[in-house]
């Protein structure tokens, strides 16, 4: 007989791809464990959840760890930190690292001490075995070396023997961010360190045609006026120098007519006419005879969103002759090395790029963008770093948004008016323009060069990667056919790339509206009706939990109305359900938002929570707030006036509820709650005033139009 | 240059620089106290809140003349690890935030609050912090840890 020997467990993909154990954990004599991921702190808590996954397979105390910040010198490519994918890849390939790195200590010490290795045991680092002997990691760090490839088939500990993943560690950075020490990009200096500013331009994607630099000459400190074909700026010794010299450059700007814009009041009509790329994203073709008896379709549209972090970008770059060092925020440092290297058309081995915190990222920001500036400026710098800050307008402007999107949703229905085909078509532009992925650079600067590189489309995902536009336009409900379509558009007036969530947000609002439209229509119930359309037993779950929790269906009065919203991100990740509770006639305040979430096993609780409630209350102001403003000639929503977000007063109360499920791999939380929560919103609405706003954001003047056209 | 004298944290000090210089760029230029942090320039966010006397102001937009002879206090004057803030205290004890860029503008805010009413309801802390910014969504979080700070200031 010829039997075939089991096949080995693969590696974690993550680990896969950068198998040297020494890449992620070292060890020092003095009694600390140095653990570098590759995935990057942007506000979201991933290094103290990571932390407690290598704490927990080593068997140290968390104190003893030192999270080091990703460079492309020595972490492990772990990509784009982004996606709600950290624990997914991060944490699984470090739980299998540190599982195995604790067994290699494990044979070395009992080797030493002349025992089993199974009669060892570790305890914050220290390793027993019977009759009092004993060693420690940090004895045996010198002796071992872990520059080896991981190997598979390391069992790492089942749950019920971690002592800290499942429980709320206290964040590891929160005690210097509410002392003020100095731990973002913005807040670093070096020595000999200079400041620059960018000129950019007012009209959207204007060339630049005549710069006149005398004035600006005469600032005081200045070093160097920098200028490659559009891109222009200056290098000074001192930050306000700078600024007095970039606006001595801007008065002397004369600029060309502004490309147009297309029209910000009739944006899904214009969508649906542009050249795009059309893909069948899902196809399901019922064996049941045809019964169609109607058909009924509905629109849904979200703007253009902004990032809108609280700080502007800001990087610093510095060049030792031909090689070159950047400090960014960005969220992928090996992918923005990438297109630094294809712009200066320099190897990647002489760009070193070394990640520091920003404010709270949300996606692909301009922390790409300004890096690419800083290292064009400090090339007249003569050696001295140059930081760089974009300024708040430029943030609000030049950097890329989150798309927007127009979603028309149908449904075929039978005699008995049951659900018996649905129809989805997403339009769009791309959801992701992000550096290092393409042969190209996808930086801003790159493409204003005097030798350009062309301004880059940005393009979608593929669906089995979370997609982009399409991203969640797969309904979870059983519907017995339908038809899955996405046309990402190929021109690109305005800069798209991803932004949390990519398209589910919209996609997720218009099939959540729609079904609780087609529930109205029969007079159904809208959790009783999700539920009779839906098999899935975690997604059942969380609506349950949530309509328990929320009372489900709260009495009815006048003036406030409730709506549920539910999805699983990515259609594979997090589950989450929400029911919003709002007041309001004209102008909506949503009260209270309650929310059940499934994320499998829970690293840490509170850190999901905290994520959880973020999003919810994010979403809850580009429901309520959000749109970027422009003319045919430019970006006007370009300061927090044009560009107003959620404020203390105007925030909702939030409950989470986490199911845990600690058997099953962990998923990330970040952008499970979006979707849902703007759907609950806008059904909520419908409750309370019996109109119906497809169009988001739900203002004012949205629902007085909603309500004359009903 | 003219000289402009003032108490910084508790200290004297005094600054030779343009008067109309912003505020902000003295703390974290001159003086390389960088809690205080740039959001808009615009005096629109509150990232870079101060106290003057006993009131939170944007110190990206409030001229250095204008604090002549006043008491400025930044975040690394409200406490620091060894001696915290009841606030610092307790925004670390309700993980009150996420990024945390906004959050020594914030703390600044909710501490000119405390001295002026020792005892706000949720909707007067709320109230105080309108002018700050958040964008990561930990609005929530920082009310509670306001009410936890006051109610611990408030115990004999």
């Amino acid at each position: 007989m010829n039997t075939q020997p089991p096949a080995p467990p693969a590696l974690p993909p993550s680990l896969e791809a950068n198998p040297k154990l020494s890449s992620w954990v070292a060890f020092s004599r003095d009694g600390h464990v140095s653990v570098s991921p590759g995935k990057v702190e942007i506000g979201q808590g991933i290094v103290t959840a990571l932390g407690q996954i290598a704490a927990d397979e080593l068997d140290v105390d968390i104190s003893r760890l030192r999270m080091v910040r990703a460079s492309t010198s020595f972490s492990p490519d772990e990509g784009v930190t982004s996606g709600s994918l950290s624990i997914q890849n991060s944490g699984r390939a470090l739980r299998h690292a540190c599982a195995e790195i604790r067994q290699i200590f494990l044979t070395a010490a009992a080797e030493r001490l002349g025992v089993s290795p199974d009669a060892l045991t570790v305890r914050d680092g220290a390793i027993a075995g019977p009759g009092n002997v004993s060693t420690s990691y940090w004895e045996l760090a010198d002796e071992i070396s872990l520059d080896r490839d991981a190997a598979p088939g390391v069992i790492a500990k089942s749950p019920d023997q971690r002592a800290l993943a499942g429980h709320s560690v206290a964040r590891l950075d929160i005690p210097d961010k509410v002392f003020g020490h100095s731990r973002f990009i913005h807040d670093f200096s070096l020595l000999e360190m200079l400041h620059g500013r960018v000129l950019r331009p007012e009209l959207s994607h204007a060339t630049l045609l005549e710069l006149n630099e005398e004035r600006a000459r005469e600032i005081e400190g200045l070093v160097a006026i920098v200028r490659d074909g559009n891109f222009a700026g200056v290098v000074c010794e001192t930050e306000a120098n700078a600024e007095l010299a970039l606006a001595a450059l801007r008065k002397s700007a004369k600029w060309s007519l502004a490309e147009t814009l297309p029209d910000e009041s009739a944006l899904a009509a214009w969508q649906k006419i542009q050249p795009a790329e059309t893909t069948v994203i899902d196809s399901r073709k019922s064996t049941l005879p045809p019964a169609l008896l109607r058909s009924v379709k509905r629109q849904y549209t979200r703007p253009y969103i902004a990032h809108a972090s609280i700080a502007p970008s800001c990087a610093i770059a510095q060049w030792d002759r031909n090689q070159l060092r950047v400090w960014t925020h960005s969220q992928g440092v090996y992918n923005l090395r990438s297109d630094l290297a294809l712009v200066f058309k320099l190897p990647k081995d002489d760009i070193v790029v070394e990640h520091m915190e920003g404010a709270g990222c949300y996606g692909h920001n301009a922390a790409d963008d300004v890096a690419l500036d800083a290292a064009l400026l400090a090339k007249a710098a003569h050696g001295r770093p140059v930081r760089l800050q974009w300024s708040r307008a430029d943030e609000m402007s030049h950097a890329p948004f989150g798309a927007a999107m127009t979603v028309e949703v149908g449904a075929d229905l039978d005699a008995e008016g049951e659900i018996v085909g649905w129809h989805h078509s997403v339009w769009s532009n791309g959801h992701t323009a992000r550096p290092g992925r393409a042969e190209r650079p996808t930086l801003l600067a790159a493409s204003e060069l005097a030798t350009p590189f062309p301004r880059a489309i940005a393009v979608n995902p593929p669906h089995a990667s979370g997609g982009g536009g399409d991203r969640n336009s797969i309904p979870i409900y059983d519907f017995p056919s339908w038809q899955i379509e996405s046309h990402r558009l190929t021109t690109m007036p305005i800069r798209t790339s991803a932004l949390r969530t990519l398209g589910a947000q919209c996609n997720v609002f218009a099939i959540e509206s729609f079904i609780d439209e087609l529930a109205h229509e029969r007079g159904e119930d809208p959790i009783a009706f999700r539920l009779r359309h839906l098999s899935d037993p975690r997604a059942r779950d969380v609506i349950e939990t949530v309509a328990t929790k929320a009372g489900w269906k709260p009495a009815k009065r006048d003036g406030a109305g409730h709506g549920i919203g539910f999805a699983r991100y990515k259609e594979s990740g997090a589950y989450c359900a929400v029911i919003a509770e709002i007041e309001g006639t004209a102008d909506i305040a949503v009260r209270r938002l309650t929310i059940a979430v499934d994320v499998g096993e829970a690293i840490n609780p509170d850190g999901l929570i905290n994520q959880i409630e973020g999003g919810a209350i994010q979403a809850t102001s580009w429901v309520l707030k959000e749109r970027v403003r422009f003319d045919e000639r430019r970006i006007t929503s370009n300061s927090w006036t044009e560009y107003p977000i959620l404020r203390f007063s105007e925030v909702p109360e939030v409950t989470v509820d986490v199911l845990s499920r600690p058997e099953v791999e962990p998923v990330g939380a970040g952008e499970a709650a979006h979707g849902p929560v703007t759907a609950a919103i806008a059904n909520a609405v419908f409750d309370a005033l019996g109109v119906r706003v497809r169009d988001l954001p739900i203002t004012r003047d949205r629902l007085i139009a909603a309500m004359e056209a009903s | 240059m003219p000289t402009i004298r003032f108490r910084l944290n508790g200290a004297p000090i005094e600054i030779d620089a343009d008067p109309d210089t912003p505020v902000l760029r003295v703390l974290r230029g001159h003086l390389g106290l960088t809690g205080s942090h740039f959001g808009c320039g615009a005096g629109e966010c509150g990232a870079c809140n101060m106290l003057l006397d006993d009131r939170a102001v944007t110190a990206c937009d409030t001229p250095l003349w204008s604090v002549a002879e006043k008491d400025v206090t930044t975040i690394e004057g409200l406490g620091n690890a060894q001696n915290p803030h009841p606030l610092q205290r307790a925004f670390i004890a309700e993980q009150a935030l996420q990024c945390g860029y906004c959050v020594s503008g914030i703390l600044m805010s909710a501490a000119a609050l405390l001295k002026r009413n020792p005892d706000p309801t949720s909707a007067e802390v709320k109230a105080a912090l309108d002018r700050n910014l958040c964008r990561c969504g930990s609005h929530n979080r920082m009310v509670r840890a306001v009410l936890r700070a006051a109610a611990e200031m408030r115990a004999p």
